[in-house]
């Protein structure tokens, strides 16, 4: 645990005008956000956008090939990533599993594992779990370490409707109890969790941000969601009004191509009401191509 | 009768593949079966390059094993080829460097197939020592990089994360797999190294319940299919290196004998032994 002078002005991770290249592409740039203690950020966007490499390069993971990550001097990070598949050769239990990368009590463990509700399959090897019970499990390896900033990549992936509000839900618990910083990154385009601060939407660059709009003050998802998820989930309404080419141009939503659309270089149309992101199976938002069948974003886009 | 070359080969043989069994482990769950290959087949190419400069032959192995793993790490990152193409180029055209070079050296008479399949009247006293010391060293290595090796094992950017060093636990990774191919040469020869480190690794597999399990399950394995294999080399005047080998697939299938796999779908991994 670090100590700090003044908890809520030292940012844990800072990123300013971050950014990733990969083969003579930018894969993220002029990210700028910070994380403080007890502050959950929220970043989306569609597959591709640079939300995992944005998280990656905030934790140190990846070196940012311009601008700037701070990060606190001992900084403890517990990480969910977002693909994590365990060979089948490898005997690993849910309780070796905690273990991983440092030594823990066995009473950590336990704490850990009761609080995703996975203790009983403790003795359970981890390739035998469902998708659910396998973030449920990565979780409690994440916070059963006490980190002072969580990353979790895409945590409800692979969990039913239900089990998303329980585990955000959960989310919100270990931010109160221990008072970490967490850097979400969500599969939803517009549904966030409420409890979030600050939500950023990338799509190679910081598209906008913002703070979400809770659930409960929108008559219409609180009837879709109803009203235990109303505490749980947020809306973050927003427009994407440019798709990125595969060449790198950028083209508008009024037709036009330009070479770049950074923000302030005039081509973003924040105020055309309803030129909202249409989901079509080839849109790249990800809603079509889960892995883990994820039920309910059917039901949602519905 | 016991004949003292015949208790050195003992010696050796159980000594290797104890070591062989913890390094074969990380092989499997890593995937690189034929990476160590490749490894192994470069040995040949260090046996030529040690006759040609009179160096020591387990040093110049261990150093073109070890310059081949750097060279492939190198070539993986330019991402030019796939990985299991490169392997093919370097593993092949290693072997038949050192087999072309041995070739042009007339004055030197080397045994072949001994360097190819092992031979335990190669074994001398000194090479027990080496192998004993260099086995201790190695153990001593990995159980000091157990645990970043097995976390980035599972995910190298999970590791590096939390503040362990993926890179770092695989260079020496690779540094101890040439280590071992180097002193493991003589006993099963270079075609046949990477089964003592696979074979007994795989056996172990069906009875371990956590990754420590399987590596000392192993070590156990690969010593009982060594001296198995070599007093199956005695008896019926077989060749040591695939007698050993032959030994450690016995293991392995008498593993998948008694229950069988379905029954790893319940939770329980212990078998019917």
């Amino acid at each position: 645990m670090l100590n700090f002078r003044s908890p809520d002005t030292t940012p844990l991770v800072s990123l300013t005008n971050a950014g990733v290249r990969r083969n003579g592409r930018w894969l993220v740039r002029g990210v700028e956000f910070s994380i403080s203690r007890g502050e959950i950020v929220t970043l989306i966007g569609p597959n591709g956008s640079g939300k995992s490499t944005t998280a990656k390069t905030a934790i140190g993971v990846l070196k940012p090939d311009e601008g700037n990550v701070e990060r606190v001097s001992g900084l403890k990070v517990g990480y969910v990533p977002q693909k994590l598949a365990v060979d089948w050769t490898l005997p690993l239990t849910v309780e070796r599993l905690m273990t991983l990368t440092g030594p823990l009590k066995g009473r950590e463990i336990e704490e850990a594992l009761a609080s995703t509700g996975m203790l009983h399959m403790a003795k359970a090897e981890v390739q035998h779990l469902s998708g659910g019970e396998f973030q449920r499990a990565l979780l409690a390896r994440a916070i059963a370490r006490k980190p002072d900033l969580l990353v979790l990549d895409e945590p409800v992936q692979g969990v039913d409707f239900s089990g998303e509000i329980a585990l955000y839900e959960l989310i919100k618990q270990i931010r109160n109890r221990t008072g970490c910083g967490i850097l979400l990154i969500s599969h939803d385009l517009h549904i966030v969790m409420a409890e979030t601060d600050t939500v950023v939407c990338l799509n190679g660059h910081v598209c906008c941000r913002g703070t979400p709009q809770a659930v409960s003050q929108s008559p219409e998802y609180l009837q879709l969601f109803g009203r235990r998820a109303a505490g749980a989930l947020a809306v973050y309404s927003h427009h994407h009004d440019h798709t990125h080419l595969p060449d790198g141009r950028v083209l508008h939503a009024d037709g036009s191509i330009t070479e770049s659309c950074f923000p302030g270089d005039g081509h973003h149309h924040h105020d055309e009401a309803e030129n909202v992101h249409d989901h079509d199976a080839d849109c790249g938002c990800g809603h079509h191509t889960r892995l883990h069948g994820y039920e309910t974003a059917e039901k949602r886009g519905a | 009768m016991l004949d003292d070359f015949f208790i050195r080969a003992l010696l050796a043989g159980i000594g290797i593949a104890m070591v062989a069994g913890p390094l074969g482990c990380f092989v499997i769950w890593r995937r690189m079966a034929y990476f160590g290959d490749t490894m192994a087949h470069s040995a040949l190419l260090g046996v030529a390059l040690s006759l040609l400069l009179k160096l020591n032959l387990m040093v110049s192995v261990f150093i073109v094993a070890s310059v081949v793993s750097m060279l492939l790490l190198f070539l993986q990152k330019r991402g030019a080829l796939s990985t299991d193409a490169l392997l093919g180029i370097l593993s092949h055209s290693a072997l038949s460097i050192g087999l072309v070079i041995v070739a042009f050296m007339t004055w030197v008479r080397i045994d072949l197939v001994g360097f190819l399949f092992g031979d335990i009247l190669a074994v001398s006293e000194a090479d027990i020592d080496i192998i004993w010391g260099g086995g201790i060293l190695v153990i001593l290595a990995l159980v000091y990089l157990w645990r970043p090796l097995l976390a980035s094992t599972v995910n190298p950017e999970l590791a590096e994360a939390e503040g362990l060093n993926p890179e770092r636990a695989r260079l020496f990774f690779m540094l101890l797999m040439a280590l071992v191919i180097a002193i493991a040469m003589k006993i099963v020869g270079i075609l046949l190294i990477t089964s003592l480190l696979i074979i007994p690794a795989a056996t172990a597999r069906r009875f371990a319940t956590s990754p420590e399990v399987m590596a000392i399950l192993a070590s156990l394995i690969g010593a009982v299919a060594a001296a198995g294999g070599l007093f199956g080399s005695l008896h019926w005047d077989t060749p040591s290196g695939p007698s050993i080998v032959v030994a450690a697939l016995a293991l392995f299938v008498l593993s998948l004998l008694p229950v069988g796999w379905p029954e790893r779908a319940s939770h329980s991994s212990h078998g019917g032994h």
